[in-house]
């Protein structure tokens, strides 16, 4: 079970971060957090979004509550994306299916 | 190689005082990065600009030879070297960190800074690496089953799992096989984006699939059975006496697999085409006038 999880402070070492950001990151609801074994952790399919506030954070100086509208603006320009590809499949129905 | 005018890249005067790079490589910053333009390869490569520009104006000894040689850059070791000899040791040396990657700034930048020895300089910023964005075309075959797959991405070998029931379009991610760091930053991700070229005769919406079938008037009509392609075998399919010209059966089950759903599939959704007879013989002509009149 412990393999899905990061232990929250070795990846605040790695990063160069203090376990408080986690917390408030945890507090504003971007993330979630658990204990495993005493140890606070995070789950691994969270990475790829906590890495892209970090960069966020420390690349251009944006503070949490921006990060939450930018994260919140992406993640809908990206299900307007899938939802664009998903109807240009839909419409490919429509023509002709070739036959035997 | 092409001279780079990083003041114009900043958008700043020449004069500009280190708050006004600063607050100008900020703001395009914040435009241009690769977080916040995905999939927009226009975008990463003014991001690379700019960090370049940045990299060069924001420290005052890189600035003051960048100012000093300006167009002449070709030159500038060449400068640096006969100014040297003259003024014999202990003149004027300038020494450039090899901090940042070569590879990630351009041509001009390393031909003026990069090979240069010394260690004076440090970057404060450190900056994660571009994220490379691949594309992998597969037949819609290959994706019904689960398979292991390698690919050479910037002459490394990655061995991926592609899990059946790959949608086209679909992303994945394998972390840190992107772009080199920038100042010890980490690696980018590479994204491989999967091209599904349907060459089969079915159509495929998500995990169900869509196929036509043939049948002739008097199964139609009268009920019967036909054999049919599904898209791993053939299957017979009963036919209901009175079955209209588009009428739909569907097969569960013998559709698409589920991604990362084991034995877990979709629909197949079979769309009958009744054949109207067209070469009749005098026979059939006349049974099909007896009909009519009953």
């Amino acid at each position: 079970m412990t393999q899905d999880f990061i232990i929250a402070d070795e990846f605040c070492a790695s990063h160069h971060l203090e376990i408080s950001f986690i917390h408030s990151l945890k507090d504003h609801g971007m993330i979630e957090t658990i204990f495993v074994d005493q140890a606070l952790c995070i789950h691994v399919e969270e990475l790829p979004r906590l890495e892209q506030i970090v960069r966020l954070h420390h690349d251009l100086d944006i503070n949490l509550e921006g990060i939450e509208v930018i994260n919140d603006l992406l993640q809908r320009i990206e299900e307007m994306q899938d939802e664009i590809a998903r109807l240009k499949k839909r419409l490919d129905l429509f023509e002709d299916v070739p036959r035997r | 190689m092409e001279f780079k005018d990083y003041y114009q890249i900043l958008g700043i005067d020449k004069n500009a005082s280190e708050d006004e790079i600063k607050k100008a490589y900020r703001k395009l910053a914040r435009k241009l990065h690769p977080d916040l333009n995905p999939n927009d390869k226009e975008a990463h490569k003014k991001f690379q600009e700019i960090n370049e520009a940045n990299e060069v104006l924001s420290d005052p000894e890189k600035r003051k030879k960048y100012d000093k040689y300006g167009k002449d850059w070709q030159h500038a070791e060449q400068f640096e070297q006969a100014r040297q000899s003259q003024q014999h040791r202990g003149g004027f040396s300038e020494s450039f960190s090899g901090d940042f990657e070569q590879g990630d700034f351009s041509e001009f930048f390393n031909s003026m800074f990069g090979g240069t020895g010394g260690g004076k300089t440090r970057r404060e910023t450190r900056f994660r690496g571009e994220d490379y964005h691949a594309q992998l075309q597969l037949n819609l075959a290959d994706v019904f089953k689960s398979h292991q797959q390698v690919l050479t991405v910037n002459g490394k070998n990655i061995r991926i799992t592609i899990p059946a029931g790959v949608e086209d379009g679909q992303r994945i991610r394998v972390k840190e096989h992107g772009g080199a760091g920038i100042n010890g930053g980490p690696n980018g991700d590479l994204y491989i984006e999967f091209h599904i070229v349907n060459n089969t005769k079915f159509k495929r919406d998500g995990k169900d699939l869509y196929a036509n079938a043939d049948i002739d008037l008097y199964t139609a009509v009268l009920g019967g059975e036909i054999t049919t392609d599904t898209f791993d075998g053939k299957v017979k399919l009963k036919i209901q006496p009175g079955t209209q010209n588009g009428a739909k059966i569907r097969l569960k089950g013998k559709g698409f697999p589920v991604y990362k759903q084991e034995s877990e599939f979709g629909d197949l959704i079979i769309t009958l085409n009744v054949n109207i007879p067209t070469d009749l013989t005098e026979k059939q002509k006349e049974l099909f006038e007896q009909l009519s009149k009953l």
